[in-house]
């Protein structure tokens, strides 16, 4: 359950933690994607930690909030969150990419709280429409999240989907785009720009909420503001660095799907204290 | 035998008795629902009937978040544009996520006609059958296309049906059996077995009484499920015919043609002879001069058969 009056010093040396293991897990699976999962600790621990109902030890419980994971890559991101909440054990995070492990190199549900698989991209915002449509017949009253990188907002099925979301007023999904302004092969700006994104998605008739994706009393702040809207479904633009917290991380598409070596662990991890 | 009815028919009037009393039941469209269907349903059940509009790929994900809430969402559209364009959706969405989504495809074929090749569907089942998790049924008439909605609806997984826009003979009666995975013999013969599926289905039932002109026995089996394919029923017939013919409205790659020779060539390899598209797109015309046109006619069957049964001979 959400801990309203969160310690936020609390929150945000648990950051600096879920960055480290991040990485570790990546270095020991020695593939991964680092980039994407830095920018968005703040995006899961506000969602996992303040605003989204969930039991850990009942991860099937029905009324819970619900969290596609469209950006599936960040599989280190979204594990060692889940990890950390308790769904499953700690060590565990060490199969990761492994045979037979549970953890998949992209979210998959074998992982108690991952809701469902994906990996292709520009698919994961028509399920949660389709979940909250189905919570609205059967009378439900959670909230549908769904987390998008900025590069999958040039696949047309997300526009689709944003359309589909505004035409149903679907006011309990909540979709947040991790803008950390870099994809696979370069800036976001220059390989095909998403720029008026806000613009964008109020055109298509969504409530839009700008903040700082990493700054905690602001992501708490857009998150309530979210769920208050009426008749139609909430975006939250949320500005982030990719490989944030690791200066030669920062900004770089080189480490959008690389795993760190043993000297560039420690080095990163001389940073994160 | 002389009623004509497209499958198309017999599933969208299945669906509608259905979700009077299956609640769990909802339709996702794309904007074609008058030509599948489903109409009948949306006017049924109008609050369970949700448009995305001329959006595949978003009727697909939508339809899975649906039956992550224990919904059984029937999506719809034409064969082309559902399979093709939908294609990442199918396999990532309903079939890795394994959820309980129907696929009903109408204009499956060249008998779609005069709308051409763009609307043809002539790759569905190869498309289809290769995703792991997807059942992929074709039934032959209205009475068969009834009873298949009905079992789709009563098993879990992604499933695929393949109706027809063309009107079809009646070929079973409401108490013949149905069971996904199971075909049936429609006429019994010793010298060729025929295999089928769909609009196919009465055109080698004539090519049998073709065949029987010449002193060959052609046994016909309407080859309903393509997959799970009845492994069992290919490999007896195959050791008690010698020869197989395999006749699907499809491209010759990767169909029901494709089901049957992996079996074959597995169980008991035997002549077979394959009847269907050859590797070309379809045109404009009328369904039944279109399947002249492209030697998917009885007497293309029959010459067929006849084929496989003098290899059998040397």
């Amino acid at each position: 359950m959400p801990a309203k009056n969160i310690d936020i010093q609390v929150l945000r040396a648990k950051a600096v933690l879920i960055r480290r293991e991040i990485l570790e897990t990546i270095h020991r699976a020695g593939s991964g994607h680092p980039g994407g999962s830095l920018s968005a600790v703040e995006i899961l621990l506000s969602l996992y930690h303040y605003k989204m109902n969930h039991r850990p030890k009942d991860p099937k419980w029905e009324d819970r909030d619900r969290l596609i994971v469209s950006k599936g890559h960040i599989s280190p991101g979204v594990y060692v969150v889940l990890a950390d909440c308790g769904y499953f054990p700690k060590e565990e995070l060490q199969t990761f990419r492994k045979l037979n492990s549970r953890l998949q190199g992209h979210v998959h549900t074998k992982v108690p709280g991952v809701e469902f698989n994906t990996g292709s991209l520009g698919q994961g915002l028509a399920v949660a429409n389709g979940i909250a449509l189905g919570a609205r017949l059967l009378n439900k009253n959670f909230q549908t999240y769904c987390l998008l990188g900025d590069g999958e907002l040039q696949e047309g099925s997300v526009w689709e989907a944003a359309m589909a979301g505004a035409h149903y007023k679907l006011e309990r999904v909540c979709a947040i785009v991790d803008y950390n302004k870099v994809q696979e092969n370069g800036p976001v700006n220059t390989i095909k720009n998403l720029e008026p994104l806000i613009e964008k998605w109020r055109s298509f008739g969504w409530h839009t909420v700008e903040v700082d994706g990493h700054d905690f009393p602001k992501l708490f702040q857009a998150l309530d503001e979210a769920t208050e809207a009426r008749d139609r479904p909430s975006v939250i633009i949320a500005h982030t660095i990719k490989g944030k917290g690791v200066s030669f991380m920062e900004g770089d598409r080189n480490w959008h799907g690389k795993a760190p070596n043993t000297e560039q662990l420690a080095k990163a991890l001389e940073q994160l204290k | 035998m002389s009623t004509m009815i497209a499958t198309r028919d017999g599933f969208g009037e299945e669906l509608v008795m259905l979700g009077k009393t299956n609640q769990r039941i909802v339709v996702v469209s794309a904007d074609l629902e008058d030509a599948t269907r489903a109409e009948y349903f949306k006017k049924a059940y109008p609050d369970r009937f949700f448009s995305m509009g001329i959006a595949e790929q978003d009727m697909v994900g939508t339809a899975a978040g649906l039956s992550l809430m224990g919904f059984i969402p029937f999506i719809n559209s034409f064969a082309v544009f559902l399979t093709n364009r939908a294609y990442d959706m199918l396999r990532m969405d309903l079939c890795y996520n394994n959820c309980n989504v129907k696929v009903i495809c109408s204009h499956a074929g060249l008998t779609v006609g005069e709308d051409g090749a763009s609307a043809q569907c002539l790759e569905d089942l190869a498309l289809m059958r290769v995703l792991p998790n997807m059942t992929v049924i074709c039934p032959v008439d209205t009475i068969e296309a009834q009873k298949a909605t009905r079992a789709i609806a009563g098993a879990k997984g992604p499933m695929y049906l393949r109706t027809s826009r063309a009107p079809l003979p009646v070929l079973t009666k409401e108490s013949d059996p149905f069971k996904i995975g199971k075909a049936n013999v429609l006429r019994e013969g010793n010298d060729v077995t025929i295999f089928a599926c769909g609009t196919m289905v009465s055109e080698a039932l004539q090519a049998a009484d073709i065949l029987q002109q010449g002193k060959i026995n052609a046994r016909v089996v309407n080859m309903h499920t393509i997959k799970p394919i009845d492994e069992d029923m290919i490999t007896r017939c195959a050791q008690e015919t010698g020869a197989i013919v395999s006749a699907e409205e499809h491209q010759i790659n990767g169909g029901l043609g494709g089901a049957i020779a992996e079996v074959l060539v597995k169980n008991h390899p035997v002549p077979m002879e394959m009847v269907a598209v050859r590797d070309t797109f379809g045109e404009s015309g009328p369904p039944q001069e279109l399947l002249k046109a492209y030697h998917l006619k009885d007497v293309d069957i029959a010459a067929a058969a006849q084929k496989a049964v003098h290899r059998k001979k040397k």
